[in-house]
């Protein structure tokens, strides 16, 4: 691990402050910012530690839905009784990822800004544009398995890893943060960006700003959703495909659906134009069938991860299916019905 | 604690109650608390499987929480107490959930049973396993390159079924 100066910020203005600089790193749980500084990945001059700040707290959000502290760890949330009843999706998203360990140190803002599982990007000693800009894709014709299909460039193809951050996108969760220039909030599906051409720059977080808290809207799908994630082993492995589905049902008709896709582009993947087509229709193989067409149209397959098309495909049918019959996917029962 | 943003040469002081012990010692601000509890204070109990958060060798308890000591950093836990395998039994008063290890034979090689047994201790705390399936599920941060799995499902039920009896007894 490379030498840095530590400090501890006392409050959100501090913490900002301390931020300016290009080599300057917040530190939260630090279960990925010490394993990339450890990797050399990552090699601050300063380390923040942010964890003094109070952003510890799950209250009721202003405008309905709940606020989550940026603090909050990922178990705190997941096990939260107000979480489990009124947003079990995203319960069952954070109890998917990780292990009890990590989830224990895991924050929520963390876990936003996670960083991909790319194996190039992790290596030093292999060129990769994220991690040094310019320096070529290997990924592109290398090891790809676990790689993007929809949203990839020509710069880099690397998906975010996050299991929470799929869930938030489904739920259309708002990340609030706070910079040298005030305070903002910015939808979920805007936070995480597609590669183009700065892979370098995974959000549209700015070098200064804080994230201070997630909230969660009202409409929190708490009868009809469902997380499947399909992975290599079938716990404490990053998502190759995911769905967070979520439905409103009104009589037997779908009145809203939302689906977001994890595993396989560079953010959560969602098409609301594609959700669209499931008001007012009835669950059904068939009509799910075009959904999933619809929502991995364009999908790219690289060398090694064409299989993830037919994958995808299959686990949105499923995981509508589970959604509609009010039947979610276990985290501790591995069999997937 | 007071760290100065200037002063990033010197190691930091810091006070921790390992194992119910006061304990002031002082680490750089990049040593991981794994490293400062294996190469400062000579407490090789905890393991380094890994390294990187993948293994659950290294599990300790940060005020009764489980957490992988390589992804911590000891300047940050100051205040904190922290509780190794040293800490939870001795080998003439072993932890039950040592000794129900050793009846179990849970362990072969023996290296990740540390990380086992802390984190076992953890998650009964936590107490959101109830079957064996969730058992499994919330131990999966632990891995066992012996495949002692079933073992020590076993020796963790045993524990578990003595807490709910005992619970029970005392209702
Ligand atoms: C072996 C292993 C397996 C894993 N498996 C999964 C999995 O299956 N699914 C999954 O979703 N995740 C998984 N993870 C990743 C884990 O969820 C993340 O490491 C964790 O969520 C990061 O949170 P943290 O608080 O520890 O972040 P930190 O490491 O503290 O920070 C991460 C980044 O966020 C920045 N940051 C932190 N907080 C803030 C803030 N409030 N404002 C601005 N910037 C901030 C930091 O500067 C840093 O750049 C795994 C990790 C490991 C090591
Ligand atoms: S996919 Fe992205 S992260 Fe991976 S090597 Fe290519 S540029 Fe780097
Ligand atoms: S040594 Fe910490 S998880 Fe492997
Ligand atoms: S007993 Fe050898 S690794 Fe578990």
């Amino acid at each position: 691990m490379n030498r840095y100066t530590f400090t501890q910020a006392v409050d959100a203005d501090g913490a900002v402050r301390e931020k300016i600089g290009a080599d300057v790193r917040f530190i939260a749980g630090g279960t990925n910012l010490i394993d990339l500084m450890k990797y050399n990945v990552e090699r601050p001059d300063r380390v923040v530690d942010i964890t003094k700040l109070p952003m510890r707290d799950i209250a009721e959000a202003p405008h309905g839905g709940l606020r989550l502290g940026a603090l909050v760890t990922n178990a705190v949330c997941a096990y939260d009784t107000r979480i489990a009843e009124r947003y079990p999706l995203l319960r069952e998203a954070i109890l998917s990822g990780a292990s009890p360990q990590l989830r224990n140190a895991a924050t929520t803002g963390g876990n936003l800004l996670q960083r991909t599982r790319c194996y190039y990007f992790y290596d030093v000693d292999t060129p990769c544009n994220k991690r040094q800009p310019g320096s070529g894709c290997p990924a592109i014709g290398g090891l790809n398995r676990i790689h993007a299909i929809l949203g990839t460039s020509e710069h880099c193809i690397a998906t975010n890893p996050s299991d929470m951050n799929v869930a938030m996108a489904a739920l259309g969760a708002t990340v609030n943060v706070r910079g040298t220039s005030g305070e903002r909030a910015i939808p979920i599906l805007d936070f995480h960006r597609l590669p183009d051409d700065k892979p370098e720059v995974d959000t549209n977080l700015r070098g200064d700003e804080l994230i201070t808290s997630v909230d969660l809207p009202d409409e929190a799908f708490a009868t009809h959703y469902t997380y499947l994630k399909l992975r290599d082993r079938a716990s404490y492995a990053f998502a190759l495909v995911s769905v967070a589905a979520a439905l409103r049902m009104e009589g037997g008709t779908i009145a809203e659906a939302r689906i977001a896709l994890g595993g396989v582009a560079h953010k959560p993947w969602r098409r609301p134009e594609v959700e669209a087509l499931l008001k007012g229709a009835k669950p059904g193989l068939q009509t799910f069938s075009k959904v999933a067409d619809a929502l991995l149209e364009g999908s790219r397959p690289q060398s090694q991860n064409a299989y993830k098309i037919q994958l995808a495909h299959r686990a949105i049918i499923r995981a509508l299916t589970q959604a509609a019959d009010g039947t979610p996917q276990s985290v501790a029962d591995k069999a997937i019905l | 604690m007071t760290v100065t943003a200037s002063d990033h040469t010197h190691a930091i002081p810091i006070d921790l109650h390992i194992n119910n012990q006061p304990t002031r010692l002082e680490v750089e601000p990049w040593t991981s608390l794994l490293d400062a509890l294996r190469e400062q204070l000579h407490l090789t109990g905890t393991k380094k499987g890994c390294d990187h958060g993948q293994c659950g060798a290294c599990t300790v308890l940060i005020d009764g929480t489980r957490i992988n000591s390589c992804l911590a950093l000891a300047v940050m836990q100051d205040g904190k107490a922290i509780t190794t395998i040293e800490g939870l039994g001795t080998v003439e008063t072993l932890h039950p959930m040592q000794a129900a290890f050793i009846e179990h034979d849970a362990f072969q090689c023996g290296y990740c049973t540390p990380g086992q047994i802390c984190s076992a201790v953890g998650m009964i705390k936590e107490g959101h396993a109830r079957t064996a399936d969730e058992i499994r599920e919330l131990m999966s941060g632990n891995l066992c390159r012996c495949g002692a799995y079933s073992n020590i499902l076993a020796a963790i039920e045993q524990v578990m079924g003595a807490n709910i009896s005992s619970e029970k007894v005392a209702a």
